[in-house]
This record gives structure tokens, sequence and C-alpha cells, in this order.
């Protein structure tokens, strides 16, 4: 009885590291392969390969010296930045007056901010173009920027406002005795208790600016004002067949290695941030 | 103030004077709230406006300032020819709008439930205790950090014809009998498109569900243990009764999310008609087609749309919006 | 004058009255106690005097003059909050000069000054450098009430402030705050509590809430002596006063009658008669637990000495002028 029951135990501990192993695979699998495709040149890129065969860096030169990539990484850092900054800036005061203060509306109006943060932004593309060339900055980063404020301000605002209503009341009530504004109340107390929240949620409002794609390639018309993502994604030879796949990897391996880094060393506040947006409401 | 003589029902309905505290709390609201609802009625609200108008004219993407108010003429019009046969045409009628509405509700079906029984799955072994789930936790936020537009990339590097890894694997293991050129081929794009998808979505519904599956106390499975439920019944009888508010939140974002779905097929597949979703559509006429009005009555559907089922996802989560304190 | 002076205040959230119309003085210079059971409504009567929350009707006067929608910071006062509610990311030093950072006119040298009188009063002038997460509970609570203290309040305000100490600390800090009292006597202090017996030691008035009304104010012995209602009755004294009705209460004319443990005598002559149910002994004194064929068992309090076996029936007797008699409303016949 004993030993089939350690068998039993024995093929589920088996089968269950299997598993693992099958879910981590096949999460890194395909970034793995990336960057070993990032470093083969030539007749090595052809010749599928599951381990290292070749060590080269051509393709990041390549990537890194010629045409309009340095440009387009510069761009994406400059978008996703000020777009960053702008949606916090506005949204800290916004979210101390939607957790913190109740007036009539306030309901209605945490509707309408979740309701924009869903909004498909296929469906104010044509406006937007619009008042993009009325404002005269189309093809420059502040379409991006503008543009991006539609999903960066509604999700900065909601995450904030889950944050800040979790902040302990009696804090805010020592401070109110003490005299404090509202203001002061969040520059001088809530603030400096939200850092690690303002930052979770930069860096998602950042992952979330650099990866955008479709307000990037309406509105930017040339290779020097382009993000990143419209970079690869036009990246290409003189004909289908001529594909640069070693350069495409290598840009690609750039621009997400950062990520990956970022996502990994703040992974647990990631995570509470994320579960914040989409789960408690 | 002085109203003492007031029975205390009338006191009570009299009108409420404002304390300072609250009078300067709700003046600081409405003083902070105002450049977000500035900044948002400007890239949203005005944006969302011009974009329906621009559905009812006849604009071109060349001259928009002379754009002419024609009714529902994009959606639905008919012409009488002098034969005497009646012509339908817009938008309700147009096999190629269909086509990429098939097409976008046929993916954020399968990728949705693909995602969500994965996703459970990816949870569920997150939520046990065991070595390297630290590690586990890490691998699987990868796919997540990676952009959408590198990961489409990545994957058709992957899926490449000639050179792809994965008919190498495939032919290797005998699982294919020949090379596939998954992305070109009308019957397997689709396909393509749903692995990459579940591939970088399946991470978040993970942790959304597993977020959900923390908040459920052990002591009842421990409960469940000493009563000698099989595990199985565990998972169907408390595990997922449980954690279903949190599931079906998760699902109706992420639906959202499938239905605008636009960065991954542009870059996989392009010009393919058996993976072209309204998104896609939508722009290619709006920029591409010069049919400026004609694609922005397709975005105004797409819109009307997810509007619908953002109501529904609000009513199904019933998502507090009262909360807090103060 | 009265420092503080409520006038049929009442306060309702939404649909729910909590306060049900209060009139209350508190002195000049007092301490006032707010007691009773959670629910009652002791806190939010404290928030509405605090201007933390609006009155919903009714007036509330400082020294005579009308304060119903003043700011907090403008009344004069200084509150200390149950969990502390100090600020996480500053120091001791600057938690209590935060207050007076943020009036006009002060200098650093005179805050500086400020705060240091109120730290050594309290004894914690060599934390002034630390964060609030460096000190035990009880070091923090001495900071709360140092931050009080450096506003130079006219009113003080306590709200539970000793709950979340262990039972040694609370005594000790129960000292302390009545020594702070005794220092301060131009200040009025108000203090909630549940607990009956930090009303009791600290308190030179206590007022009695339930359910959104005052049921008696008055000072601890008064409420000991005389209490206005059987609830008061029961809720100030420890162990609890006991209620006996029936046959044994009308014998005395009443419908109720109320006698405390402590003054009751165990005597061959007694005139009740009960088994003892368990003896708890505290060292000084002991409880005897009878039944009586009430409804709850009685307790009797004796010195240490006394043992009782289970089982055991004794007679007791009550001393005849503590009995408290208490009619059908169980207001008390006098």
């Amino acid at each position: 009885m004993g030993a089939t029951f350690d068998l039993w135990k024995a093929t589920k501990w088996v089968l269950f590291y299997l598993l693992v192993a099958v879910i981590v695979v096949v999460s890194v699998f395909p970034f793995y392969y990336a960057i070993l495709t990032s470093f083969k040149t030539g007749t090595a890129l052809f010749q599928v390969n599951y381990w290292p065969t070749s060590f080269s860096l051509d393709n990041y030169w390549n990537v890194l010296n010629s045409g309009s990539f340095p440009r387009n990484l510069l761009n994406s850092i400059f978008v996703s930045s000020v777009t960053v900054i702008l949606a916090l800036f506005l949204a800290i005061t916004a979210s101390f007056a939607l957790a913190r203060v109740r007036f009539r509306g306030r309901g209605l109006l945490l509707l309408t901010i979740l309701g924009i943060s869903m909004f498909p932004q296929m469906a104010v593309l044509a406006g937007l173009f619009e008042v993009i060339r009325a404002l005269g900055i189309y093809n420059t980063p502040w379409a991006l920027i503008f543009s991006y404020t539609i999903f960066t301000l509604p999700f900065t605002v909601w995450v904030l406002t889950t944050f800040m209503r979790d902040l302990p009341v009696e804090i805010e009530e020592a401070a109110i005795v003490d005299g404090a504004s509202p203001w002061v109340i969040i520059t001088r107390v809530f603030m400096p208790l939200m850092w690690p929240a303002l930052v979770t949620t930069g860096i998602l409002a950042f992952i979330g600016a650099w990866n955008e794609f479709l307000f990037a390639l309406t509105f930017t018309s040339n290779n020097d004002t382009r993000t990143v993502p419209v970079a690869i994604a036009l990246l290409s030879g003189s004909t289908q067949y001529e594909i640069p796949w070693g350069n495409i990897m290598a840009a690609s391996v750039i621009v997400t290695v950062p990520l990956v880094i970022l996502v990994l060393v703040f992974q647990r506040k990631i995570v509470s941030g994320l579960t914040a947006g989409g789960v408690k409401g | 103030m002085t109203t003492e003589t007031l029975a205390p029902s009338a006191r009570a309905a009299a009108p409420k004077v404002k304390s300072e505290l609250m009078q300067q709390r709700i003046r600081a609201a409405r003083l902070f709230l105002i450049p977000m609802l500035i900044a948002l009625a400007v890239v949203a609200g005005w944006p969302l406006l011009r974009s329906i108008y621009f559905s009812f004219t006849d604009a071109s993407l060349s001259n928009l300032e002379a754009a002419q108010w024609i009714g529902f003429g994009n959606y639905f019009r008919w012409t009488v020819l002098e034969s005497g046969t009646v012509r339908y045409r817009g938008l309700l009628v147009d096999p190629a709008w269909w086509n990429a509405v098939w097409n976008t509700v046929r993916f954020a079906f399968l990728s949705v439930l693909f995602e969500a029984v994965l996703g459970m799955m990816v949870a569920l072994v997150l939520n046990a205790e065991f070595k390297g789930r630290g590690i586990v936790r890490a691998a699987i936020l990868i796919p997540w950090a990676i952009p959408t537009i590198v990961s489409a990339r990545m994957w058709g590097w992957m899926l490449n014809d000639q050179f792809g890894i994965l008919n190498d694997l495939g032919m290797r293991l005998g699982l294919l009998s020949q090379k596939v050129a998954w992305t070109a081929t009308a019957d397997t794009a689709m396909t393509a498109v749903l692995i990459v998808d579940i591939w970088k979505t399946t991470p978040f519904m993970a942790l959304l569900i597993l977020a959900g599956l923390q908040m459920i106390p052990k002591d009842i499975y421990e409960a469940a243990e000493i009563d000698g439920v099989h595990p199985v019944k565990q998972f169907f009888k408390i595990t997922l009764p449980l954690v279903r508010p949190a599931l079906m939140v998760a699902i109706i974002f992420r639906l959202l999310d499938a239905l605008r779905i636009f960065d991954l097929i542009y870059v996989l597949t392009p010009n393919s008609a058996s993976t072209k979703t309204m998104s896609v559509l939508a722009r290619e006429n709006l920029f591409d087609f010069d049919k400026f009005a004609y694609g922005s009555a397709m975005s105004t559907l797409l819109f009307l749309i997810i509007a619908l089922l953002t109501i529904l996802y609000i009513w199904l989560g019933q998502v507090k919006f009262d909360g807090g304190d103060r | 004058m009265a420092a503080i002076e409520l006038r049929n205040v009442r306060k309702s959230f939404g649909m729910v009255d909590v306060i049900k119309g209060v009139d209350l003085e508190v002195r000049k210079g007092e301490f006032m106690v707010f007691v009773g059971p959670s629910g009652c409504g002791k806190s939010t009567l404290l928030r509405l005097i605090s201007g933390l929350e609006d009155i919903t009707s009714g007036d509330m006067l400082f020294d005579g003059k009308l304060v119903n929608a003043l700011a907090p910071s403008k009344r004069g006062i200084a509150m200390v909050f149950q969990s502390y509610a100090l600020y996480p990311h500053m120091t001791v030093y600057e938690n209590m000069a935060f207050g007076l950072t943020l009036e006009k006119g002060k200098g650093k040298e005179e805050i500086r000054q400020r705060v240091e009188k109120a730290a050594d009063m309290l004894q914690i002038r060599q934390y002034l450098d630390r964060l609030p997460k460096q000190l035990s509970g009880g070091q923090r609570q001495r900071v709360a009430i140092g931050r009080a203290i450096t506003r130079d309040p006219k009113v003080f305000l306590f709200d539970e402030p000793l709950s979340n100490l262990d039972a040694a600390l609370r005594v000790a800090t129960r000292i302390e705050i009545a020594k702070l009292h005794e220092s301060m006597d131009h200040v009025t202090m108000i203090y909630v509590t549940h607990d009956q017996v930090e009303a009791m030691t600290l308190a030179d008035r206590i007022c009695v809430l339930r359910d959104g009304y005052v049921e008696q104010v008055g000072t601890p012995m008064e409420l000991y002596e005389r209490p206005d209602s059987i609830f008061v009755a029961g809720f100030i004294g420890s162990p609890k006063m006991n209620f006996i009705a029936g046959d044994k209460a009308e014998k005395f004319g009443c419908k109720t009658l109320g006698i405390r443990g402590e003054h009751m005598d165990v005597s061959a002559d007694g005139i009740w008669e009960g088994t003892v149910i368990h003896t708890e002994n505290l060292g000084a004194d002991s409880y005897v637990y009878l039944d009586m064929g009430q409804e709850e068992p009685i307790v009797v309090r004796l010195d240490g000495t006394a043992t009782y076996q289970s089982g055991a029936v004794v007679k007791v007797s009550p001393q005849e002028e503590r009995i408290h008699r208490f009619d059908a409303d169980g207001k008390p016949i006098r």
C-alpha cells in the first residue's frame, strides 16, 4: 500500500514540475530565440538552431549606426516620459478629489473615466487626426504625447484613486486638524506615502506609451519622427524576400531588454498595480 | 442656523449650511478635477464627437474642411438604376465589413476563451507552494512586458514558412508533414494570430485570476481536506465559484481589449482578408483608401459595440464606485 | 461660561441617525469622558466637536461663539487618534512641528522652542530625530500627544487613545494623561473610551451615551451612586451591577432591583439563598457567582480569603442603603 502511494505522489510531483517547465519554456523561448537570432548573420540566420552557434554583434551595429533607429529610440523615450509625467501630474490631484472628497456625481465621473480607459482608440482616430492637424503638431512628438493622454490619463487616475483610497483616513484627519489644506495634504502628506504607487503607476503607463502603435503609425509620417514600435514594424528590405530578420531581432531585443529588466525589478509592485487597475475596481 | 423653534423634521429638510471644511474640500476637488476633465474632453470627448460627425459626411482625407453632411449615406443607401433594379450600398451591406466583424468576433471569442482556461491553469500553478515559484512568475511576466509589435515580429520570424523554428520543430516531432506558411495562408493566418495573442496575454489573465485566488482564505481548503473532498471537486465546488467574480471581470476586460485589436494583425498578417478586423479595416479606409467618412462610420460602429460591452462589464463586474471614506 | 456647548445637536449619515439630539455643556478646564458601548455615537460626537464632521442640525458653541461651520484648525483644538495617525515619513520633530509650520508668522526658533517644551513634558526629547516606525507603541502614543500639545490647544480631544496599547502600558499612559490634565489646568479635555475603568479614573465628569442620546452626565461617583437608569447602573462599575427581578424585587417595591457585588454580605441569616456556580479568586478579592433563579448569575464580591465550593448553598443579604430600585421603564425610584 505504502509503495503505491509513494509512486502516485512521485507521479504527481513529476507531472506538476513538467507543467511548470512547459509554462516557463513557452513563456521565455520566443524571447530567447529572438536574442539567439540577433547574434546571427549571413547564412547562419537561415539555419534553425536551438542553441547558440555563432556570436556576432553586426546586427546591433547595423541597427544603431544606420538609418533612423537611434533617433526613433530617443523619440520613444521622450514621448513616453513626457506623457507619463503629464498624466501623473494631472492624475495625482484628480485622484485625491475622486478618492477622498464626497461630492455629487463622483460615481458617474469614475464610471466615465473607466469607460474612456476601455475606449477603442480607433473610435477617436478620425477626430484626433483633425485636432492634431488643426493644432499644427502633426508629425511631431507632441502629436503622440497629446494623443497618448487618452489612455495614460484614465489609467493613472483610476489606479491612483484605488491606491489613495487605501491610505489611512486618520492621517489625513490629523493633517486637517493641523490646518493643512487639500493641496498641502497631497504634496506634503500623501505624495511621500505614495511614492511606491506613483512609481508603479508610472512604469505601467510608461510601458503602455512605449508600446503604443496605432497613433504612432497614424500621426507621424517620416523616419525621424517615428517611435520604436513603428520603426520595427516598418523595417524591411527592398523586397518581400529580403526582410532583414537579423536587424529586426536586434532592434527588438534593444527595445525589450529595458522593459523586461524594469518589469522583473518591480515585479511585485507591477502585479499589484495591474490588479488594482483591473480587478479591485 | 438658529432655528431651534422648528420641529426636527423641518430642520433636517432645511437647506444645510456646509461647513468651511467641506466647502474647502469641495472647492479643492473641483479645482483638482478641472484640468483632468479638460484634458479628457480635448483628447477623447471632442475627437469622438468629430469622428461620429464625419461618419455622416462625405469627408475625404485631403479635404476635411469641405465635408458635407450626407446623413446615413455611409451606413446605408440605395440607388434605383434605370433598369428598375435597386442597388444597396453602404457599410451595412458591405461584405468586407461583415467579414471584418466576423473576424473580430471570432478572434475575440477564441483568444479570450483560451486565455481564460490557460490563465486559470497558470494561476493555479502559481497559487501552489513550490520551489522556484518566483522564477515562474518572473518568466510569465516576460511575454507581457514585450511590446506587441516586437512579439508580432518575433513570432513572425518563428512562424516563417522557410526558416521558421516552429515548422522545424513540427517536422522533427512529426506533427507536421510539410512546412506551413502560417501567416500567409488564409486557413492558418487566424491560428497564427491567436497563438501570438494567447502567448502574450495569458500572463495578464493569470495574474488577475491569481489575485482572485489569493483572496480565498486558506482554511476553506483545509476544511475541505479534512472532509475528504477530492481536489477536482474542490476546484469546481470551492475555487471556481469563489474566483468567479475576478474571472468574469478579467474576461470582459480582455474581451473589450480583443475587440479593438489592431497592431498584432497589422504587423503579423498584413493584407490577409481572413484576419482583417474592424480596427484594421477602419484604419485602412481612413488613411490608405482615402475613404475618410466611410472609415469613420466603421469606427463609430466599433465604438457602439464596445460601448455596449463596457456597460455590460460595469454591470457584471459590479464595480463599486462609492468606496472610500471621504 | 461653558468652554463647549452643544444645543440639540444631531448627525445623520444618509438615512441613518447617529446622534439624535444632544444637549451638553463642557466646562472650561474640565476632563470630560464620553463613554458607551460601541455604536452609541461617542466617537461621532467627538468628531462633530472637532469639526471633522458637519453637524446635521443644532448648534455648537465654543466659548459662547457659534462654530457650526468653523474649520477644525480654527477651533483651537488638537486631537489624539486611536491609531496615533503620525505622519510615517516625518521624524518625531517634524510630526510635532507640522501644524506650526503651516501657521503663518511662526519663526523657526519659536517652533523649535515649542516642540522641545512639549517633548520635555512627555520625555521624548531623545526621540526627536527618529521616524515613527522606529518607536514602540507607547512612544508613538506619546508623540501623538506631544504633537497635540505643541499646537497649544484650548481643547484637547482624545479618540480611544489607549485601545492599541497592551494592558500594562495602558495603565501607565492613563496615569500620564491624568498628570497632563493636572499640569494644564485651563485646557479642556474630551476623551472617548468604551472602557468604564478609564472613564472612572480619568474623568472629572462622565457623559454616558447610548444609541445617539446622552443617558447621564455626572461625576464618576454620581454615576456610581446615583445612576439615572438601569443602563448606566449596569455600565458603570466592575463587576457589573446585579439585577434582580420578580418576587425578590417586588418585596422592595420595584420592578428591578439593582445591587452591586461589593454591597452584598454573606451571612447565616441572609434573606436570599443561592447555589455557588463558580468562584473567581483575584487575590485582593474574590467574585462568587451564585445561581439565584435569575436570568444571569449573581456576583458577590468578597475579600480574597473567601473560598466556596461549587454547589454549596449560601445565604446573602444586600446592604439596604445601597439598593437601587428601578421601575418598569428602567428609571430609578428614589
